[in-house]
């Protein structure tokens, strides 16, 4: 067979308790495991939790910067790339000392950046087949190492496949030290430098005009990056790392357009996600944390990505459908007015309807589409229809939006001939346009730029403001503006 | 047949284990004893002539592997994908694990299935995340795997008493995990079973990359002139994806999930350092691929680690040979480009 997967479990089966785990606390129910979550009793819960949440802030606030910097995949790169200086670190005590392995790590990542940078510099490879390339070979020559060490008597016990899976569940109070100093220099060194980072982000050329040094900052980011990601490596592992960079800080992304509530925000969701995850865990009774803290976040990002009020798929197809409706309903009503115009009643406050065959030949459409537009009026107040169904009446709402969009309409046909030469006979389609748009405030310019007009250039009336705003302002929600 | 050239170029290859010793990360003091005595009867005779049942194998599979991998690797580089091949390697994981939970097998089929289905997918998410909202390419990349790779993780725990397959896998793979002691009788010639399906893996990528050698090459170079030709380039796309997936899930095993990006790289990066026509590049590949693969193989015994990572850390030194002879070449001003 293809994948002998079954013969790889009997292999690996002894070490499947690498996955982190929070609380063994066999046969409890899930109130009772979340009562238990909440009560922080646990000295191992608050040190995994403290872990997990320190994480998500330190990953989050930095994953902004790495996002907005088009960076996303550096953090994957170094968190494979830090795997030979962490095997490295250990060797050199023998023990697991945690400050030896953060230098052995940020060394190998320095390395590995000064590699690309060298790459760049000196051969055509793209940017990514270097990312990539860096990546593999260094986590090749980790893994290669990690075997040497598991050779030795000491070795096996070493502790180090904590990095590659991470392990909330089995971090010492030592880590968690680390995690925090971590996460209180990144917070201290964004603060100080907000301002020269916001440069480096988004205007390199305008931070070096200023006199700052661009390079040392970037250093900066991409130092505080890496002591970040090795931090959180004990945590949620080697692959998953790279998620807790990107995800809430691409999450945030959706949601603001400014940079400080970016990062704010990313801090937030980035520690939301990390105590989901760790909720998640311990109520699952025996689920890894690191997958969890992800998907906890995937989740955000799913909602953010289809929800956002500004940036959401789902946000953005309901208004481009809200706003062609509304369109189609003030059509029709303009048709309405057309045909009462037509008659000679428009402008007087006679209550007279206008036949569904009458609007029908007026849009050049068929019965059945004009009394489903008949029906879309009637839904949204502007009209109401007849009790046989064959004749439409306006609402004194509807007749108000109905003069509204003739005027917006006819001044506009006004404009273009007048302002910017237009024949009359080419000015209809773009006014049929634009009509939906032009807010209050724009006409009510446009027709002191025009002398308060009365006539259109066909020779129609246009309505006027009393007309409209005689009984004050009604109108559909959304108004006329095209906001 | 395979084994037999490869013997060939083993018979040169000795001196360079020496070469790559120099080549680790210098290691102070104590390290050193770290390295294992270079055991020459061991490390550079038993695996051509005692062993050679078993290694002769090992280096055959490596090369496979290495082969295809680097096939497929030459178009990755070529439409600035490769760091898609290292997502897709991710985030067939959840693929596999749903095809075993679907069907309830361990086979090929399902697995194969799983897999192409998670890789396609993967291509799929990507592009939506990327053209329907603000986020950037990269981002959306690392969104796509590291959620998929978390879901076939947490798939994995949660079905753990009925999925036979562990994260450690995953991520490492093993050369010499694989069952070689499953033969099967191939042309009168007892084979292992692992070795034949990669096999007719790699013969696949070899022939569809033969086949379609035209329409990848202008696609890949032009895609609107490959439009213009009719080759519908995002079919093209996602079948390079379909076998991009195939050949990650074949070479699972053998190498695991991340190193398996090595193989996709190096290959092509390599090739692409030392010549600017692509022919000459598939060439320079599969060479890369034998060459690493055997180099590799004695390096691991040497050193008495993961065979795979070692085939990786010799194939970096080839890259790291390839690219010193780039750099003379062009301040020689004798290099092709």
């Amino acid at each position: 067979m293809l994948l002998r997967l079954i013969l790889l479990l009997t292999l690996t089966l002894a070490s499947t308790a690498h996955a982190a785990r929070i609380g063994d606390a066999g046969e409890v129910d899930a109130w009772g495991q979340a009562v238990r979550f909440f009560s922080f009793q646990d000295a191992s819960l608050r040190l995994a939790l403290a872990g997990a949440l320190l994480v998500g802030l330190n990953c989050g606030l930095l994953g902004g910067y790495v996002v907005v910097r088009r960076m996303a995949l550096v953090g994957d790169m170094l968190s494979h790339a830090v795997l030979p200086g962490i095997v490295l670190g250990f060797l050199w005590t023998q023990t697991k000392d945690p400050v030896a392995i953060l230098i052995g790590a940020l060394l190998a990542g320095a390395a590995a950046t000064g590699v690309s940078a060298l790459l760049a510099r000196t051969t055509r490879l793209k940017p990514d087949a270097i990312q990539g390339l860096v990546l593999a070979s260094f986590y090749g020559v980790g893994i290669c190492l990690l075997g040497l060490v598991q050779n030795l008597p000491t070795g096996a016990k070493s502790g180090l496949d904590k990095f590659l899976f991470g392990q909330a569940a089995g971090l010492s109070g030592e880590d968690v030290m680390m995690m925090a100093v971590a996460t209180v220099l990144s917070l201290a060194l964004v603060g100080w430098l907000y301002h020269d980072l916001l440069a480096l982000s988004f205007h390199r050329g305008f931070g070096q005009t200023l006199g700052l040094k661009m390079g040392l900052l970037h250093g900066v980011i991409m130092l505080l990056t890496a002591f970040a990601i090795i931090v959180a490596m004990q945590a949620v592992g080697v692959v998953l790392v790279s998620a807790m960079l990107i995800i809430p800080a691409a999450t945030a992304y959706l949601l603001t357009d400014r940079m400080h509530r970016l990062l704010g925000l990313s801090a937030v969701l980035g520690m939301a996600a990390a105590g989901l995850g760790a909720f998640g865990s311990f109520l699952g009774n025996n689920l890894p944390t690191g997958p969890l803290m992800v998907l906890a976040g995937a989740l955000f990002f799913a909602g953010a990505f289809l929800f956002s009020p500004r940036h959401g798929w789902v946000t953005r197809v309901v208004r481009q459908h809200r706003r062609r409706s509304r369109a189609e309903r003030e059509n029709t009503l303009k048709a309405m007015h057309r045909v009462l115009e037509d008659h000679g009643l428009a402008g007087a406050s006679v209550r007279e309807g206008v036949t569904l065959a009458e609007l029908g030949g007026q849009r050049r459409e068929s019965v059945a589409e004009s009394s489903a537009r008949a029906r879309e009026l009637v839904g949204s107040g502007l009209a109401t229809l007849s009790a046989d169904g064959a004749t439409l009446f306006f609402t004194p709402a509807g007749e108000q939006r109905a003069r509204a969009i003739v005027r917006n309409h006819r001044l506009w046909e006004l404009y273009l001939t007048h302002a910017a030469s237009f024949s009359p006979d080419h000015v209809h389609d773009q006014a049929e346009e634009i009509e939906h748009v032009l807010g209050e405030e724009t006409v009510r310019q446009l027709s002191r730029r025009l002398d308060f007009p009365e006539v259109d250039p066909h020779g129609r009336p246009i309505p006027t403001v009393d007309a409209i705003h005689g009984v004050g302002m009604v109108g559909e929600k959304g108004g006329l503006g095209y906001q | 047949m395979m084994a037999w050239w490869g013997l060939g170029v083993g018979g040169q290859a000795v001196g360079l284990p020496a070469l790559f010793a120099a080549t680790e990360p210098v290691a102070p003091r104590g390290m050193l004893d770290l390295i294992p005595a270079f055991d020459w009867q061991k490390v550079v005779v038993n695996p051509w002539t005692v062993d050679l049942p078993l290694y002769g194998w090992m280096m055959l599979m490596a090369f496979l592997v290495t082969t295809a991998c680097g096939l497929i690797g030459n178009y990755l580089l070529l439409r600035r994908l490769a760091l898609v091949g290292d997502a897709i390697s991710h985030s067939v994981l959840p693929g596999l694990v749903a095809g075993f939970l679907i069907f309830g097998s361990l086979g090929i089929g399902p697995m194969l299935v799983g897999a192409v289905l998670a890789g396609v997918l993967t291509t799929v998410l990507i592009e939506v995340i990327h053209s329907h909202s603000r986020v950037k390419a990269d981002a959306a990349i690392g969104i796509t795997f590291c959620s998929l790779f978390a879901l076939g993780v947490l798939l994995i725990n949660v079905y753990a008493g009925q999925v036979h397959l562990d994260a450690e896998c995953v991520l490492y793979g093993e050369l010499s995990h694989v069952p070689w002691a499953e033969q099967v009788t191939v042309l009168g010639v007892g084979m292992p079973l692992p070795v034949v399906v990669m096999g007719v893996a790699t013969g696949i990528v070899a022939l569809l990359t033969g086949v379609f050698y035209k329409e990848l090459l202008i696609s890949s170079f032009d895609a609107g002139l490959a439009a213009a030709f009719g080759f519908r380039p995002r079919v093209i796309h996602y079948t390079l994806m379909a076998m991009l997936s195939l050949v990650v899930v074949a070479a699972f095993e053998s190498v695991g999930a991340i190193l398996v990006i090595a193989m996709l790289i190096l290959p092509g990066a390599t090739a692409q350092l030392l010549s600017t026509r692509l022919p000459v590049c598939f060439g320079l590949s599969v060479a890369h691929a034998a060459l690493s693969s055997v180099l590799g193989v004695h390096l691991g015994l040497w050193l008495g680690c993961s065979l795979a990572a070692a085939v990786v850390v010799a194939g970096t030194g080839l890259f790291g040979v390839a690219w010193g002879v780039s750099l003379m070449g062009r301040r020689g001003g004798v290099g092709e480009g």
